[in-house]
């Protein structure tokens, strides 16, 4: 088991959004979580990557059985979390290669790994952005800025492909992408599905996991996972919508 | 004007008054010179420091600041020029022509003298003591003003650099004035330098700040003619109270660029006063201040625009850590006949505590009515969402701090033309980024 999380309350400026949720991703595992908007499910991912000011009162979290709740979010970046933002933020002045590199090199230098090379550096990020199809004139300017919706998500994507974590959450990675910036960033995931990578895949709809599909979906509601099933709970969703589970859980 | 004629002197206006007693009948230059000196003495005499209640010296009260009067620095000896021997090294990359004065004074040993076609080099006594007709007739014009500093350089200069730059002459390599205290004792430099740019020449001034003089009151005239390119940055480091005065005055057609940047200094005005005397020229002012302790940085503008179709960019960053505090003072004056002045002023302030201050404040003076001009200022802290992000990546706490302020600076910086300059400048910064973890 990869990601255990038991019984987690969090609160954010007071008010409860995560309600005792409990939840197991193994590792290799590709986790969807679904759920009505204001169900928690981002604030799942922030508590994961340990964002300010949420609140964890109650309940853990164990990352290969150790826990992350007092680690600073570069610490549980270097144990290989990997937040891939719904809203990527424009970073003004600081180059994406600046940016990769320092990231890259600082996790490693965490790990008591030895730093990239220059040269091994621009190879592996050079043949990384070619894959997703991400340019070298967006590599030189800074972090974002600029950047339309579908590239910003691609740009998640390439962090991922070049940092390797071991557990990577894809907050609504499809919400304001078009089909086709939807396939390029599904196809560049897939290619990091391996058996030392976990998942969790936040979305609201069905049509993300028609192009990576799930091992298993946990449905959320009012800050708590409400229903578990394989894939084809999503396409059971998809049809009768989230209402029966705010009923089931209230 | 302010004449508030006040009967109590502090300890250190009274200092300096016995200072000039002292020192007037050797300080260099007789006649017109010294004429200058008696009508400058008298100015801050009838004034006094400047204070709070003087709008220009608000933020910084030079009354309450200096609380003492140091003695005048003497003649380096041999430890103080030892002392001052790896001066300027922030620029030791950069292949320039240094001239360096220690505690104020001209040390050709020091410098660089190698003879270079249309340039010449001297030193301000020397000059003021022989009568130089060309520099008596112009210490003091280039942008007259009655600030109570400006009036203290003149009635105590000594010594500081004379450069002429011949018409059409593209200097080979930035000239590099390299100010550095080397007594070991508390002492009180007035450098005066003049740079003059005759027509279509270009050139690259550089001036550092650095040691252990106690007090310093730099001025610097620069005068940029017709068709002419010149850059010229200032660096300031160290523990004086530092009071620095640029008058720039700039011909048609002109490019002048100027970047101040203080980093690592306990107390430093940098005042500048800048005048578009020729049409169709373009100035840059800008300037970045890294602040942490008790700091305390101003930088205060005047900038004139005399004649039309002009522009000027006025761009200013501070950093503050601790309880520092910054002052930005930028007025524009667009005369009545400056028709198409365009002039954008941004000021922007950096906060890395709660303790820290920033005073920004704008002025915009307008007589002309077709004109673009306008100005932005904001303070606020580092976005705790952009840092998240860093970390997020496995970037640390102080390190995604570092790149978020370096890369508030590098917009500035980004704006010296010169590469190696430049590259030198950001060291200085990055220096002080590590000096934070």
């Amino acid at each position: 088991m990869l990601l255990e999380i038991k019984n987690l309350h969090v609160e954010v400026e007071d008010k409860k959004i995560l309600n005792g949720l409990t939840l197991t991703v193994d590792k290799g595992q590709v986790a969807a979580i679904m759920g009505p908007n204001g169900s928690g499910k981002s604030t799942l991912a922030y508590v994961l990557a340990g964002k300010d000011n949420y609140h964890v009162t109650d309940g853990e979290i164990l990352l290969n059985g150790e826990s992350i709740l007092e680690m600073a979010p570069d610490e549980r970046a270097a144990k290989g979390v990997f937040l891939a933002f719904q809203y990527p933020v424009e970073v003004p002045g600081v180059a994406t290669m600046t940016f990769l590199r320092t990231a890259l090199n600082a996790q490693r230098k965490t790990r008591g790994e030895p730093e990239f090379s220059t040269p091994d550096f621009i190879k592996l990020v050079r043949d990384t952005s070619a894959k997703l199809g991400v340019s070298q004139e967006h590599l030189r300017r800074a972090v974002n800025v600029g950047f339309s919706g579908g590239e910003k998500k691609r740009n998640e994507i390439l962090q991922m492909a070049i940092l390797q974590p071991v557990l990577a959450v894809l907050d609504e990675t499809d919400s304001g992408l078009d089909i086709d910036a939807l396939k390029t960033v599904s196809e560049g995931v897939n290619r990091l599905r391996s058996p030392e990578r976990s998942m969790i895949v936040i979305t609201h709809y069905q049509r993300l996991l028609d192009y990576i599909v799930p091992d298993v979906v946990h449905v959320m509601s009012k800050g708590r996972v409400v229903k578990s099933g394989g894939k084809e709970l999503a396409l059971e969703l998809e049809a009768s919508g989230y209402a029966q589970f705010t009923d089931e859980a209230a | 004007m302010n004449a508030d004629v006040r009967a109590i002197k502090t300890p250190a206006e009274q200092g300096l008054a016995q200072a000039f007693a002292a020192a007037r009948d050797t300080l260099p230059g007789k006649g017109a010179v010294a004429a200058l000196r008696e009508n400058a003495f008298r100015e801050f005499d009838l004034r006094g420091l400047p204070h709070r209640r003087v709008e220009e010296w608000k933020y910084t009260d030079l009354r309450a600041l200096m609380r003492e009067a140091v003695p005048l620095a003497g003649v380096p000896d041999a430890a103080a020029k030892a002392r001052a021997k790896e001066a300027g090294a922030a620029f030791k990359g950069v292949d320039c022509r240094r001239l360096v004065f220690v505690d104020g004074t001209f040390v050709t040993e020091m410098s660089d003298l190698a003879p270079e076609a249309g340039l010449t080099i001297g030193s301000m006594a020397q000059a003021l003591a022989k009568g130089d007709a060309r520099v008596a007739a112009q210490v003091g014009k280039t942008f007259p003003n009655a600030d109570v500093a400006v009036a203290l350089n003149t009635a105590l200069m000594g010594d500081g650099a004379v450069v002429h730059v011949a018409a059409g002459t593209a200097l080979a390599r930035p000239i590099h004035l390299v100010f550095v205290g080397g007594s070991e004792k508390p002492s009180a430099a007035f450098v005066r330098s003049l740079v003059v740019v005759e027509n279509g020449a270009k050139a690259i001034i550089i001036e550092s700040h650095e040691g252990g003089t106690t007090q310093v009151n730099a001025a610097l005239e620069l005068v940029a003619g017709d068709d002419t390119q010149v850059d010229h940055v200032k660096l300031t480091q160290g523990r004086a109270l530092h009071v620095a005065s640029l008058m720039v005055s700039i011909g048609a057609r002109a490019a002048f660029n100027t970047f101040a940047f203080t980093g690592d200094a306990s107390l430093v005005r940098n005042q500048s006063f800048i005048r578009f005397a020729g049409e169709g020229s373009h100035g840059g002012i800008r300037g970045v201040s890294l602040l942490r302790g008790k700091e305390h940085v101003d930088n205060t503008l005047q900038i004139e625009h005399a004649v039309a179709h002009c522009d000027s960019r006025e761009q200013f960053r501070a950093v503050l850590d601790n309880e520092s505090r910054s002052v930005f003072q930028g007025k524009i004056v667009v005369k009545p006949h400056a028709q198409k002045t365009d002039s954008k002023m941004m000021t922007r302030s950096l906060l890395l505590s709660d303790d820290a201050e920033a005073y920004n404040k704008p002025e915009l003076e307008i007589f002309a009515d077709d004109v673009v001009c306008g100005h932005g200022a904001t303070a606020g802290a580092l976005d705790p969402g952009l840092k998240f992000y860093l970390m997020s990546r496995g970037i640390s706490d102080k390190e995604s701090e570092a790149l978020l302020i370096q890369a508030f600076i590098g917009e500035t910086v980004e704006e010296i033309a010169h590469e190696g300059i430049r590259e030198a400048v950001m060291n200085q910064a990055i220096a002080w980024l590590k000096g934070r973890a």
